[in-house]
């Protein structure tokens, strides 16, 4: 079954691992104390866990190999993706609506807080997600410095609410204008920039944001932050933290099927398809006549809205928050959701926001090993899957030919 | 302030240390871009096992009681050794299967990398601050400048110039430059031609590494403290700088460098060290409003 | 047909999978909830609370617990990020908590506060010296073992102005929240005494490559001694530069360098360094006992914070079994009014929350270790 060939290859594989990981894995070496530990049972560890891992790690490149031959070989192939199949048949879709429907309104009431807790969480994160696949998925503009439209989101209601009091509703919008300001104002000066020095400078200016909160005390009190932000208003009544949670819970829900609502429109409207076009081919889009200022400067200001309004969210649930929620890995951490979910698709970024809040708090058992986790997790759903859990099918249009007219 | 030949002399220097470092490590990233236009998150990554493994080298070899300028060059030979081994490897994982996938993948790729080896490193070592032995003895002859410049920053220009020109020397009269340099221009024209594209592509890794991992070595005898986290933040620094000198062009990569740890140094000097990582990006954002590429980069006229 | 059936059975079911991770079996106990960073580079902070709150608790547990109640540990990780310390809250509400021990760093304790608040729990902190915890008034709930950051800011500007007779004074910080707090509390402090001047206010970025563009500045503006706020990994690196500079200035920082760790990084460098710290308690007779049980039961010595969560830990205990209920009013009358004998002496606490008895001294490096500067 097994080729020596193979064997061969995995036996070469391991050594070479044992090799690698030699200095780091099976040396402690500890200069504050002056010891040096040596530990051999990590050289046997690595070894055979690289035997059997090259295997395995083998077998799925040929299988992603062959899969990827078959798909070339499908003539016009439209591969029909699970979910094509399920909205196709309209009772099975109303049927997979209504089970998910019944469990986002029960969801609360079943869980514990802490679980509300969570899933509050995982929809700030998919508000992110949506946000961000407008200027990333949609418009192909590298952006590693989102969160700093978040914070710029999340400052403005603390500020706002301790300066003058402004209550939460009136906040929400507020954010999301200072968003879409933000997005204008970041996205000036990167129109001449493409691909990667574009990441820099958007980067850049995540950077900036944070570094000016947190230095700026008579602003933004550094990096001691605003405490006693308070939760969303409800007419008045005094809510218990259960309640509350219920409530934020609720208003989420709302605001993610708002901003999914929303983009799916945008995706279908002309802006929409001006982004995708950018996102192709920016010459040829402007040579179509499409104007690429007003294309970018949307695509940065649409998206900064939402994360935006997600601060705003942030804020209210947290209570306090600092310019240390703000770092160069949060705006990864969205980044990574859209990459992981799917890029372009909102199912997928559902999916990433989920997996990507709720995995860490379920494997708070490993939580020592959660981060070398996730980094794994990264590589290899890239190296096997690059186009996301759930890739974004192309909208397609079946014609009927003219003789079966 | 008033000017004070010394101070600025210090500020100076302070500045041309830190541009060595970040150049050390900027030409493994503008290498690794020119090649295959990916932003290699792990480099960082790269430098930090250089410089925990010239611990580890060094440590062992202090407890059996070697005491010599021998150590430095043991330590920084087997740091090279393994960093490449690291780059290469990483390559060929992570970044391999990538090759045909969108750039976005890739990146996602790297960073995944990144986080994989900082956090191996964590805990197959320790989150501690290590202590890094000061390798690097003190010359004689500098005695008298002491307390402007010391022999571990000399040491530090001293060998970034050596590198500088030896990859010169090796991209622009070598074979396998020659192979780099038409792999970065077009990679299919070059497979055409009978170069072996894979092959490149892993020595630019390993030399890319290399410098890296120098670059660690050196900056842990001049500071004295490692730690698995220094990967990350000096490799932002570094990419900064790259991407400032024109990603891509290896003089760019120290010009940005220099460009960038003279702009931190006198800004923290004369101003404030409060906002020098803010001047410093906005440093960036101001040259690139008028050099879109990058003070040395290659203009691209885009190719309808 | 098979495919989208199962897919919504799927889907169903891994929800409902994760749900039951959540659930947990209420017992009859007392539950202490252990908050801090366990994981992360800042777990060395968090994990000798840990420590102290098992031994503590087996020892009370073997006597037969709390009000003939067994303790249990709820241990939960923050990694010191206030967005994650109100997760680690909230779940550790949610599953019947009736006091806190923790949590660590200053942000993620304001943080979990409020839900704390909400829920009408007490929680009592090792560590968290910023001032305004208990100072606002805003967290009637929260108590700790530790002095205030004001009171060793204080304590740092008296001991450079008396004992140094320093007239030019650096502030430096690393832009962190204990650190910047700190610093500014010095400043302020220095500014309102005639005896010296603030030459320098700055702070240094933690993690940069090289820090001499600062250590420059220090030399220029001709300071006789700095204050640091912050912790080891940067004072070391500044003590470091400057030494190997030759300036002879004198340095002095608080609890966050106070720590074993920074003489054996900054070596030879560290000599003559000062450090506030809590009062030394080497003559407590208690202190060194739960220093050998550390020592029996994990084979080390104890790490930062270890006594302040072994009192606060016996406070805690000691109010519930004292007021005879975990109920929240009950309990806060019981920790102002008892006196509870702990490692780090006899306290109790005040109306605001924090812990009579409990001060800092000044320390100073010499021959490689902390002595206390009396």
């Amino acid at each position: 079954m097994i080729s020596f060939a193979e064997i061969k290859k995995s036996f070469l594989v391991s050594l070479w691992f044992v090799f690698l990981t030699f200095p780091i894995m099976v040396i402690r070496v500890n200069t504050i104390y002056k010891r040096v530990e040596w530990r051999w049972e990590n050289m046997l560890l690595v070894g055979i866990g690289s035997f059997f891992f090259s295997f395995v790690w083998r077998y799925l490149l040929r299988r992603k190999e062959l899969g990827r031959k078959k798909e070339l070989a499908e003539e016009a192939g439209v591969r029909v993706t699970l979910w094509q199949r399920i909205t196709e048949d309209r009772r099975i879709y109303l049927l997979v609506l209504a089970v998910v429907i019944a469990f986002i309104a029960a969801y609360p009431f079943v869980f514990s807080m802490y679980q509300t807790n969570i899933m509050i969480s995982a929809l700030i994160y998919i508000m992110l997600g949506l946000g961000i696949n407008i200027v990333v998925g949609l418009a192909g503009l590298l952006d590693l410095g989102y969160v700093a439209f978040y914070a710029v989101g999340a400052y403005s209601y603390a500020l706002l609410n301790y300066h003058f009091g402004l209550n939460f509703w009136l906040a929400l919008p507020i954010g999301a204008a200072a968003g879409a300001f933000f997005g204008i104002l970041l996205g000036y000066p990167v129109l001449r920039l493409r691909g990667d020095y574009l990441a820099i400078v958007t980067l850049g200016f995540g950077e900036i944001i944070r570094l000016i909160l947190e230095n700026w005390n008579e602003f933004s009190f550094g990096p001691s932050g605003i405490a006693n932000i308070p939760r969303p208003w409800f007419f008045g009544i005094k809510m218990s933290l259960e309640q509350s949670s219920i409530f934020i819970y609720f208003l989420l829900i709302a605001l993610v099927v708002f901003t999914i609502f929303v983009v799916n429109r945008l995706k279908d409207s002309r802006i929409g398809r001006a982004w995708i076009a950018m996102r192709e081919d920016e010459v040829a889009c402007q040579a179509m006549g499409i104007d690429r200022t007003k294309t970018k400067l949307t695509a940065f200001a649409l998206g900064a809205t939402w994360a935006g309004m997600a601060g705003v969210m942030f804020a209210a649930k947290t209570t306090f928050i600092n310019p240390a929620s703000f770092t160069i890995w949060e705006s990864i951490n969205v980044l990574c959701i859209v990459v992981l979910g799917g890029m372009g698709s909102i199912l997928g970024v559902i999916f990433g926001a989920l997996a990507l809040i709720l995995l860490p708090e379920y494997l708070r058992a490993f939580s020592e090993y959660r981060m070398l986790l996730f980094g794994f997790i990264l590589v290899t759903m890239m190296v096997f899957r690059p186009g996301g859990i759930i890739s974004a099918t192309r909208r397609t249009y079946k014609f009927k030919s003219l003789d079966e007219s | 302030m008033s000017w004070d030949f010394d101070y600025f002399m210090e500020l100076f220097l302070a500045g041309l240390t830190r541009g060595s470092i970040y150049a050390l490590i900027a030409l493994g990233y503008t290498m690794v871009y020119g090649i295959i236009e990916l932003i290699n998150f792990a480099h960082g990554e790269i430098y930090m096992i250089g410089a925990f493994t010239a611990l580890i080298v060094t440590g062992v070899l202090t407890l059996m009681g070697w005491n010599s300028v021998a150590i430095l060059f043991i330590a920084a030979g087997v740091a090279v050794v393994y960093s490449s081994a690291y780059g290469y490897t990483v390559e060929k994982i992570a970044y391999k299967p990538l090759r045909n996938a969108p750039r976005l993948s890739a990146l996602i790729s790297a960073i995944g990398m990144s986080l994989f080896l900082q956090n191996y490193v964590l805990l197959a070592q320790t989150s501690d601050f290590l202590p890094f032995p000061a390798l690097i003895p003190e010359f004689e002859w500098l005695r008298p400048w002491e307390h402007i410049v010391r022999s571990s920053q000399v040491v530090i220009y001293v060998t970034t110039a050596i590198v500088m020109i030896l990859l010169t020397f090796l991209i622009k009269f070598t074979r396998i430059g020659k192979a780099m340099r038409a792999v970065s221009q077009d990679k299919e024209m070059a497979m055409l031609v009978g170069v072996d594209v894979n092959r490149v592509i892993s020595v630019t890794f390993i030399v890319g590494s290399a410098t890296a991992a120098i670059g660690g070595v050196l900056i842990a005898s001049h500071i004295g403290q490692i730690n698995f986290y220094i990967g990350f933040i000096a490799g932002i620094k570094a990419f900064v700088a790259a991407v400032l000198g024109g990603i891509g062009s290896i003089p760019g990569a120290v010009l940005g460098s220099l460009v960038l740890g003279w702009t931190e140094s006198f800004f923290t000097g004369y101003i404030s060290s409060d906002y020098e990582d803010v001047f410093a990006f906005l440093f960036l954002v101001f040259i690139l409003i008028f050099r879109p590429s990058g003070i040395l980069g290659r203009a691209e006229s885009e190719k309808v | 047909m098979d495919m989208r059936k199962t897919f919504t059975v799927v889907i169903v079911g891994v929800f409902l999978v994760f749900s039951l991770v959540g659930i947990s079996a209420a017992a009859d106990t007392i539950k202490l909830g252990v908050a801090g960073p366990h994981s992360g580079d800042l777990a060395s902070y968090g994990i000798p609370s840990v420590h102290a709150a098992e031994i503590v608790v087996k020892k009370i547990n073997a006597k037969g617990g709390v009000m003939g109640k067994q303790v249990e540990l709820l241990v939960e990780d923050d990694v010191c990020k206030p967005e994650i310390a109100t997760n680690t809250a909230t779940k550790l509400v949610s599953e019947g908590v009736d006091v806190v021990l923790g949590h660590i760093c200053s942000g993620a304790t304001k943080a979990a506060l409020g839900i704390y608040k909400d829920a009408k729990k007490i929680a009592m902190s090792p560590s968290a010296t910023n001032p305004a915890l208990t100072q606002s008034g805003d967290y009637p709930n929260f108590y700790r073992t530790i002095a205030s950051d004001d009171a060793q800011a204080q304590l740092e500007v008296d001991f450079a102005l008396n004992n140094l007779k320093a007239k030019k004074i650096a502030v430096l910080h690393d832009k962190g929240d204990y650190g910047k707090g700190l610093a500014e509390f010095a400043k302020s402090f220095l500014e309102k005494d005639p005896r010296a001047e603030v030459v320098l206010f700055e702070g240094v970025t933690p993690g940069a490559v090289d820090y001499s563009a600062v250590v420059q500045k220090i030399k220029q503006s001709g300071a006789d001694a700095v204050i640091f706020g912050g912790y080891h990994p940067e004072a070391s690196k500044i003590v470091t530069q400057m030494r190997k500079k030759k300036m002879k200035t004198a340095f002095v920082s608080d609890d966050g360098v106070k720590d074993d760790t920074f003489i054996k990084v900054a070596g030879q460098y560290a000599e003559g360094v000062y450090a506030t710290g809590p009062k030394d308690l080497s003559s407590n007779p208690m202190y060194n006992e739960a220093v050998e049980e550390h020592r029996k039961a994990y084979g080390d010595d104890p790490g930062a914070f270890y006594p302040q969560a072994y009192a606060a830990t016996l406070a805690l205990l000691n109010a519930i079994e004292k007021a005879g209920s975990t109920d929240y009013d009950a309990l806060r009358k019981a920790l102002q009014t008892n006196d509870v004998d702990t490692p780090l002496g006899k306290i109790r606490f005040d109306a605001k929350g924090d812990a009579t008895g409990v001060g800092f001294s000044v320390y100073q490096v010499k021959n490689g270790k902390y002595v206390e500067v009396k």
